[in-house]
Order: C-alpha cells, then sequence, then structure tokens
C-alpha cells in the first residue's frame, strides 16, 4: 500500500505543488487538501507548504492557523499524525501552538533566497530518520521572515531535549537565534523547517537532491508504524 | 435637474467649459471629441477619452513607426506565431502543443514617485497581462537603470525598486530568473523599471480581449475599486516628468500581491472550465480601457450600469470610477449559461466577482449612472481611432560631434600592472560587479522549473516534467551604444539577447521590446526612436525572429535632456531538453578554453571608456548579424551535442570580464594564452559583437573545431580550466579569491 501525504493548499500558498512533486519523487502519493476542507481524507501524513498564506497579512501564519483544515492538522498531530510545516508551514505550526518560539523579519531587513548549507542535528524524528545526525546538505533557503526566535528557556529546552531538527552553518542567512533552521514538538512528528527541501529533489532545478530525504523518512516511518 | 453630467445635460449645455487640459488633451483633440459626439462630452466621456487618449494608451507618437514591424514581418513567423502584435501579448508555438506567451512592459515613473509600489505594480500588471491571454504566469524577468550607483537619489530609489519586485513577485509565486541592472548618469532623475513576464498554455487555450455575442455578461472581478492611481496614465506617464513627486503620488497605484496570486488561480480554473468568450485585465486606464477595447474588438457595443463597481471608497464619482487603475483587477465576457459556474470558481477563491453590464449590438458604449446616461460613445473612437501624429523628426545635432570623438584618443594601460589593476577596478565597477545583494532578493526557485537563473547568461525554464522540454529568456538593452547610433545600439541589444539565449543552449525564436526614450515632442528623440524601431525590424528579418509585441515609454527625460534612447530586448528561445542546458561556469578542470568570434579594437561606448574616462563617444561595435546567426548555431548545436560544457556571451567589459565571471560561477581558474599580434588592452576589453567563450572537454575539442569550422564562426584556443588563480602568460594573473572579493564587495558596501 503507498502512504498517502496531504498537502494543505491555503490562499497564497506558493509551494504545494513542489511539495507535491516531492512526495511523488519519494514514492508517496501526494494527496491535495483545500484549507477549507476540514477534512484531512486519511492521509497518512500532512505538509503544509510554503507561500505568503493570506499574503502574510497580520502575522505570518496567523490568519490560516484558523483554516477549517486545521482543526484536524492539530487534533491529528497531537495524536501522532506526521506533520512538515515548511517555511510559512512552519510560521503556521507556530501560531497554532504545534511548536513553540516565533518567526520573525530576517535581521538584515531583506528577503533572502539562497542555497543554503545545513546540518541534520536530529535524525529522531519522523521527518529526518534517514539523515545520518550530522549530515551536511544544502538547501535553498528563501525568505523575508525567517528569523526563529523563542524565549532563552524554551532555547535551552529544545536543545536539551535534542529537538533542534536542523541548523544553519556556513553564515546563518537570517538571524535566527542559535541558527536554528527547523524544530521538533516533543514526540518527534511534527516539524517545522524554514528552508525549503522540496526545491532540493533534483539537481536540474535546485542546488542538490539533499532535501528528498525528508519525504522519503516520513514513508519508512510509516511504514515502520 | 440633478447634478450628474449626464448626455442630455451635455446637450442641454453645450457651451459648458470642461477642463481638458488639465486631464492632458489638446485642442484639437478636444475638438475632435465633440466632432465625432456632435456635441460637448459629458465629464464621464471626458474622462474616458483622455485617459484613452493618453500616449500611454493610444501610442499617438509611436504608431505609424511601429507598423514597421508588421511591414517587415520575417517569413519564419507563420509558422510560430499563433497571436502577434497588438493583442495584450504574442504568443509563440513552442512546439509538443504549448504555447508561450512573453511580454516586458516599462514602469519608469511611478518608480521613481513611489520606488516600492511603482516597481511591484509593475510587475502585476505584465503578469495580468499575460495570465489575460490565458496563459499561466511561469517566470518573471526585470530590467532596471539607476543614476550612479552612489547617487544620494540612488540610495532612495534602487532598494525601493527591487523590494518591490521581488515583494510582488516573490509573493505571487514566480521565479524571477535573470534581467538587467545597469547605473548610468542619464538615468538619475529618471531610473526605468521594465518587467517582463512569460507565461505557459496549450495551444488551444488562447484567450483574447474580445467581447462577442450579443447578451454576453460582463463581469467585473477581484479587487475592489478605489480612489488609487486615478489619472495615473495620462498624468503620470504621459507628461514630462518634473520635480513634483510629491504632488503625484496618489497617482501611484498600490499593489496587494495577495490578491493577484489569488486571481491568478482563480482565473486559470475559470479557463480550464472555458467559461469565458473574452477577456482583458484592468491595468492603465482601468474599465475605461477594459470596457472600450473589449466592445471595439467585439460585437461592437456595450452596456455597462457603474453603479454596479464594487467600490472600496463609497465617495468615489462616475469619473474616478471609470479612470482608477486600482490593481488586481479583470473583466470578463461570459455566455449567460456559464455566468453561475463562473461565480462559484470566484465564491472558492473568495474573489468578489459582479456582473456589471452586457453585450449588444449598437455598435455604442453606454455607461448609466443612477439611472443617467452618463457615456455614449462609439467604442472605436476610444480604443482604437484615438489622434495619430506624424512628429517631426531631426537626426540629432550633436551626433557628428559625438561620433567624432573617438576612444581612440583616451589613455590606455599598457603594462601589465596596469592592465591587472584595470580588470580588477572593471570586475569592481557598479556595472559589472556582483548583483547579488540585488538578486537574492528575488526568488528563482519557486514552482520548481528554474533550470538556469541569474548570472548565468539567460533563464530557463522547463515547461513539461515529462519530455524536459523547456525555453530561455534573456533580456538587455545598451543606452550607451543606441546614443552613439540608435540603429545599431537597438541591434547590438537584441544581438546580445539572442547570443545568451543561444549560450544557454536553446535555439532563439522571437522578441519583445520595450522602448525606453525622451520626449516624443523633441524631433531629436523621435529620430532615435524610429532608428531604433528600423534597426529592430530590420535584425529581426535578417535573424529570422518575429516582434511578438511590446511596450513604448517615452516622456524619459529629465528638464529638456532626455534619457540616453534605451530599447531593451527581449528573446525568448526554446531547447528540446533542457538538462542539456549550459551554464557559464568553468565545471571542469583541464576544460579547453575557446574564444569565438572576431576581436577588433571596439570601444565607443564601452564599459571601459565609461568607468576609466566617463567618456561616451566614437562608434558603438560594428554589428554583424549573419556572424550572430553563424555563432548561435554553434552554440546552440554545440550544447545539444555535448561538445560545449560551458559557454559565457561576450559583451560589456569584454573578453576579461567573461572569464572573471566564467572563473568566479564555476570556482576554477584558468590559464589563458591572449590571442598573438592583437594588443593585450584590445584583446581583454573591447566589447566587439558576436563572440563567446565555451570551455570544451579535451576528448571533445576535435570535434568542437570541426563544428566552428563548419559554420564559418572562428575560434581560437585560449588556454586551459584550472588552479585557483586567473593568469595570462606572461602578462599578470590573479588570485580568484582577489577578484571575488573586488566583485562581490561593491553593492554591499553602498547598499548595506
Amino acid at each position: 500500500m503507498t502512504a498517502r501525504i496531504g498537502v494543505v493548499t491555503f490562499p497564497g500558498s506558493l509551494d504545494d505543488r513542489e511539495a507535491s512533486r516531492a512526495v511523488s519523487a519519494a514514492g508517496a502519493e501526494a494527496v491535495s487538501l483545500w484549507h477549507k476542507d476540514p477534512s484531512l481524507h486519511d492521509v497518512d501524513a500532512v505538509v503544509l507548504p510554503g507561500g505568503f498564506s493570506y499574503g502574510d497579512y497580520l502575522r505570518c501564519g496567523a490568519i490560516s492557523r484558523f483554516s477549517p483544515v486545521m482543526d484536524a492538522v492539530i487534533s491529528g498531530a497531537r495524536a501522532g499524525l506526521p506533520v512538515l510545516g515548511i517555511c510559512n508551514g512552519f510560521q503556521i505550526l507556530c501560531e497554532a501552538h504545534l511548536l513553540p518560539g516565533a518567526l520573525i523579519r530576517n535581521a538584515h531587513l531583506h528577503f533572502r533566497c539562497k542555497d543554503q548549507a545545513l546540518t541534520i542535528e536530529s535524525s529522531a524524528t519522523a521527518w529526518t530518520a534517514g539523515y545520518p545526525t550530522g549530515a551536511r546538505v544544502v538547501i535553498p533557503v528563501k525568505n523575508g521572515e525567517g528569523r526563529y526566535v523563542a524565549d532563552e528557556r524554551t532555547l535551552d529546552e529544545l536543545e536539551a531535549e535534542g529537538r533542534v531538527v536542523a541548523r544553519y552553518i556556513e553564515g546563518n542567512p537570517n538571524g535566527s537565534q542559535r541558527d536554528i533552521a527547523g524544530i521538533a514538538n516533543d514526540a518527534g512528528n511534527v516539524v517545522g523547517l524554514m528552508p525549503h527541501p522540496e526545491y532540493a529533489i533534483d539537481p536540474l532545478t535546485g542546488p542538490s537532491s539533499d532535501g528528498l530525504t525528508f519525504f522519503t523518512s516520513v514513508l519508512m516511518a510509516l511504514v515502520a508504524a | 435637474m440633478s447634478d450628474i453630467d449626464s448626455v442630455s445635460r451635455a446637450q442641454a449645455t453645450p457651451d459648458l467649459e470642461l477642463p481638458f487640459t488639465e486631464l492632458g488633451l489638446k485642442d484639437d483633440e478636444y475638438a475632435r471629441i465633440r466632432e465625432i459626439l456632435g456635441r460637448r462630452p459629458t465629464s464621464c466621456e471626458l474622462a474616458l477619452y483622455s485617459v484613452m487618449w493618453s500616449e500611454h494608451c493610444s501610442y499617438k507618437s509611436s504608431k505609424r513607426h511601429l507598423k514597421a514591424f508588421g511591414e517587415k514581418v520575417p517569413p519564419q513567423a507563420k509558422d510560430i506565431l499563433l497571436v502577434g502584435m497588438g493583442e495584450n501579448a504574442g504568443v509563440v508555438d513552442v512546439g509538443q502543443g504549448f504555447a508561450v506567451t512573453f511580454k516586458a512592459e516599462s514602469h519608469n515613473h511611478p518608480s521613481y514617485v513611489e520606488p516600492y509600489q511603482g516597481a511591484a505594480t509593475g510587475v502585476g500588471g505584465i503578469v495580468r497581462d499575460i495570465l489575460t491571454m490565458g496563459a499561466r504566469p511561469i517566470g518573471v524577468m526585470d530590467s532596471l537603470r539607476f543614476g550612479p550607483a552612489d547617487a544620494a537619489d540612488t540610495l532612495r530609489v534602487l532598494p525601493g525598486v527591487v523590494a518591490g519586485v521581488g515583494g510582488y513577485g516573490n509573493c505571487l509565486g514566480l521565479p524571477n530568473i535573470g534581467g538587467e541592472v545597469v547605473f548610468d548618469p542619464t538615468y538619475l532623475g529618471n531610473p526605468l523599471v521594465n518587467a517582463l513576464c512569460v507565461g505557459v498554455m496549450r495551444t488551444d487555450g488562447i484567450k483574447l480581449a474580445t467581447a462577442p455575442g450579443p447578451g454576453n455578461q460582463v463581469i467585473l472581478f477581484g479587487a475592489r475599486t478605489g480612489g488609487d492611481g486615478i489619472g495615473g496614465a495620462s498624468v503620470l506617464a504621459s507628461a514630462t516628468f518634473e520635480a513634483e513627486g510629491e504632488r503625484k503620488r496618489p497617482a501611484v497605484q498600490v499593489g496587494d500581491p495577495f490578491a493577484e496570486k489569488v486571481l491568478i488561480e482563480c482565473c486559470l480554473e475559470i479557463f480550464a472550465e472555458d467559461l469565458v468568450a473574452g477577456i482583458q485585465d484592468l491595468g492603465a486606464a482601468g474599465l475605461s480601457c477594459a470596457t472600450s477595447e473589449l466592445a471595439s474588438a467585439g460585437t461592437g457595443g456595450m452596456r455597462v450600469v457603474l453603479d454596479t463597481v464594487p467600490l472600496r471608497d463609497a465617495t468615489l464619482a462616475p469619473e474616478e470610477i471609470l479612470m482608477s487603475e486600482s490593481q488586481e483587477r479583470m473583466c470578463a465576457v461570459v455566455e449567460p449559461g456559464k455566468v453561475q459556474r463562473f461565480m462559484e470558481i470566484c465564491t472558492k477563491w473568495d474573489v468578489t466577482a459582479t456582473v456589471i453590464g452586457e453585450v449588444t449590438d449598437t455598435e455604442r458604449l453606454r455607461i448609466y449612472w443612477r439611472n443617467e446616461l452618463v457615456v455614449d460613445v462609439p467604442p472605436r473612437t476610444v480604443a482604437r481611432e484615438g489622434p495619430v501624429y506624424d512628429r517631426p523628426i531631426a537626426r540629432p545635432a550633436d551626433l557628428d560631434a559625438l561620433n567624432a570623438d573617438d576612444p581612440r584618443a583616451l589613455a590606455r594601460p599598457s603594462s601589465a600592472d596596469e592592465l591587472r589593476a584595470t580588470l580588477l577596478k572593471m570586475a569592481a565597477s557598479p556595472n559589472l560587479a556582483d548583483k547579488s545583494w540585488i538578486t537574492d532578493q528575488y526568488d528563482r526557485y519557486v514552482l520548481g522549473n528554474t533550470a538556469l537563473a541569474m548570472p548565468d547568461d539567460a533563464g530557463m525554464l522547463r515547461l513539461d516534467d515529462s519530455t524536459n522540454l523547456g525555453i530561455a529568456l534573456a533580456l538587455d538593452g545598451n543606452g550607451r551604444y543606441a546614443r552613439l547610433d540608435p540603429y545599431a545600439g537597438a541591434q547590438l541589444a537584441l544581438a546580445e539577447a539572442y547570443r545568451n539565449v543561444a549560450a544557454a543552449g536553446a535555439t532563439p525564436m522571437a522578441i519583445t521590446d520595450c522602448l525606453n526614450f525622451g520626449s516624443p515632442e523633441d524631433p531629436e528623440v523621435m529620430w532615435q526612436f524610429t532608428e531604433a524601431i528600423r534597426g529592430i525590424a530590420d535584425a529581426c528579418y535578417v535573424l529570422g525572429i518575429p516582434v511578438t509585441g511590446g511596450n513604448v515609454s517615452f516622456y524619459n527625460q529629465t528638464g529638456s535632456t532626455p534619457i540616453n534612447p534605451t530599447p531593451v530586448i527581449g528573446v525568448l528561445g526554446v531547447i528540446d531538453d533542457v538538462r542539456r542546458r549550459r551554464a557559464i561556469g568553468f565545471s571542469s578542470d583541464a576544460d579547453e578554453i575557446y574564444l569565438l568570434g572576431v576581436t577588433s579594437d571596439e570601444f565607443g561606448g564601452s564599459e571601459w571608456a565609461h568607468v576609466e574616462h566617463a567618456h561616451l563617444g566614437g562608434r558603438p561595435p560594428a554589428v554583424d548579424l549573419e556572424a550572430e546567426r553563424a555563432l548561435a548555431t554553434v552554440l546552440v548545436e554545440g550544447a545539444r551535442s555535448g561538445v560545449v560544457g560551458a559557454a559565457h556571451d561576450l559583451s560589456d567589459g569584454g573578453l576579461a570580464q567573461a572569464l572573471v565571471e566564467s572563473c568566479l560561477r564555476g570556482g576554477r581558474g584558468a590559464r589563458i594564452d591572449l590571442p598573438a599580434g592583437l594588443d593585450p588592452f584590445v584583446a581583454l576589453f573591447s566589447e566587439s559583437s558576436a563572440r563567446a567563450v565555451v570551455a570544451v572537454a579535451p576528448d571533445a575539442a576535435a570535434a568542437f573545431e570541426a563544428l566552428a569550422a563548419s559554420h564559418g564562426v572562428a575560434f581560437g584556443k585560449l588556454g586551459v580550466v584550472g588552479g585557483a588563480r586567473l593568469e595570462f602568460a606572461g602578462l599578470f594573473s590573479v588570485g580568484l579569491d582577489e577578484a571575488r572579493a573586488a566583485s562581490s564587495g561593491t553593492l554591499p558596501s553602498i547598499f548595506g
């Protein structure tokens, strides 16, 4: 049986089709989910894609977080459903309090698109199990509000509990605290990531194919479950 | 009697004075409106005519001359052009059932007044033009020109323009795949912001701006109409721009890219279900333009009830509703039986949609406000039969002196140390320096089909995952060359874009142009304009690539001083398999480096003369279109067969700059033997056209030489890729670190 991975489209989502393409490239079936539809249609995992949902008005992710589909995503996530939020999806997960902290305007105040080197700090999540811990990967980062911030206690906790999933190396593109590029919840099923692994699945159209392992990892987790 | 200036009131008060001069109409134009209507216009009719007869909308000064494109169509056009000039954008058949539409447009004056919004809405407008053709927009490019990089006003304008291009395009989810950024004092008081958009559709999915079929419903959808951009077309785009920036700010539109993104998805779903008979976007001149153009191209009549237009500001007068340039709006003509489904899709996307009227067979555009007839005009007289001027033309009086000011008289570097210092100074000069500070603010990856983007020679997009069919685009201009000779300068711009597309491995197919000039009321500007058009038309004919459409921007000047004439040309190419694309970076050690083409002592309008001497004089490089075509053939065939590994066109800064860029991009040095018998300075910095540098694997060298020879392209072996230095044997060498520091330090040091 092929795993079915849902990709949510909010108004203003931009990377939904590319997330679906990455899901397919990993060997799963991509299922389109619509923000107004409260059902997850029995998918095995969910990706909240990047973009500018609701134009990033008010605060990034603040409006999408109240979409009908999010009730199901939140209850699913609490019950162990693997959820990956990429860029705007990460912002939505923070607004929905599935992940701690917030993403604010880049320290240099510009949108920045570049090929970013990262280390995978934790293989203990549903989305990174396929990487060796400490792996160096190059994945595009492209955002204007990607600077991860949280209070010191939360940051200490994230580090102590191994919940920092990825860190920027060779230069921090946005001023994120402690070079944090991605984090996980306690259980490791919910991951938020600022860089875009779905744009690093083929060297023809991205800087590498390093990002594909995020999507194959969740398949392994689903098969094992 | 009501206070509405209705048609009946206009008939009853024939002598009432209307402020036509303030709206930009000349005495004779106003007289012509009276003659067409047989009475004085109502205030709404005056609004309609004034915006539609503005230079920006009517092309009244350029129309006569643009005919040259239609009179000199290359024979290849009939095989590839599905839609030609005159529609919102031209459409090219790229094979396998795909059609591509692309167009460049200027937003110069709004970007000077309000850099962020001006540039943002420039992107928004051109994207809607492409969408209107029935295509999914798939990429954007931008060609930007500013005053000197370190000038105070450039510091005001550039960051806002770049943030605006990025802010709008990024939020729409369109990759920005290339373009150009040029600094020159000529643009200090009049920057140029030209944006290009490209879209793709199936060949049977083309939509046109037409309103056929009486009884069909006219639906306005997208954003509500507000008070922004009123009179933008007539006031901003069609009058000489003086130091009145503050006062004109309300005439610049404000963009909402989120609204446009939703509108795009909504339109594409509507197109997929074949629900529209005709469609037009609302850009310059807003509803005036959309209703009169749709009616002109269709059955000929339309009835519109202006009270139904959804407003952001309920106090707007009917004249203002007609003239508003509020962004993110579209107007569709829909058969009555399809209206319900059309509305359902709009509801799905939370897009406001309202039936505002219907198509009639009356041959009149009739607009009602509060139950009074406020517009009753033949629509063609508004949209199609506006004034046409035959402006006086005069060759610039200073041109002979300018051409006689030969750059050969300028002091040239000769020692090895001087040549080395010149190379580094050139690499660090704002026009040649690394543009990452700008281009990193643009998302080049979104949509997942970008095979090449800046700083490569051309942008390249995959159209089809299964076949890897793709397109390449390059956008180039050179105002200095065009100042010295607008005929040759326009051809050189075209040749550079053509060469860039070929260097990437794609076959050039068609062009779009964005013609930026001073005031058409200046006979010397009109001469430059007509020469540039003649140059483009002639070059297109020789190269066999048709003009698909474009844009004319006049009145680019400060006081009475026009900008250097700046035709910017976009060339579209097709590549069967994007996996065979060629990048500029030297990527394999031991590859052999060849120079293709012939180098002569040509420094008129060159980057070297500009950087080292602030000099503009002499003649631009000679144009040889047959040589360009032969070179392009070698580049495309070399990419297809795999004998060419990397390719980079030679343009501003000559061979030295091309080598610096190819080394830095590939992270590899090179050892170069400059051609014997040529002054090293000329070999390094001349800007002779029809040249490129390629890297060839050693085992492909013989095949490559045979390929070049078979097309009659001169070639010479220059050296070998490898090491960490760019070394010119017997002269000097530069470490890659030093070259990179020179190239990448400039823009951040100025803009932060």
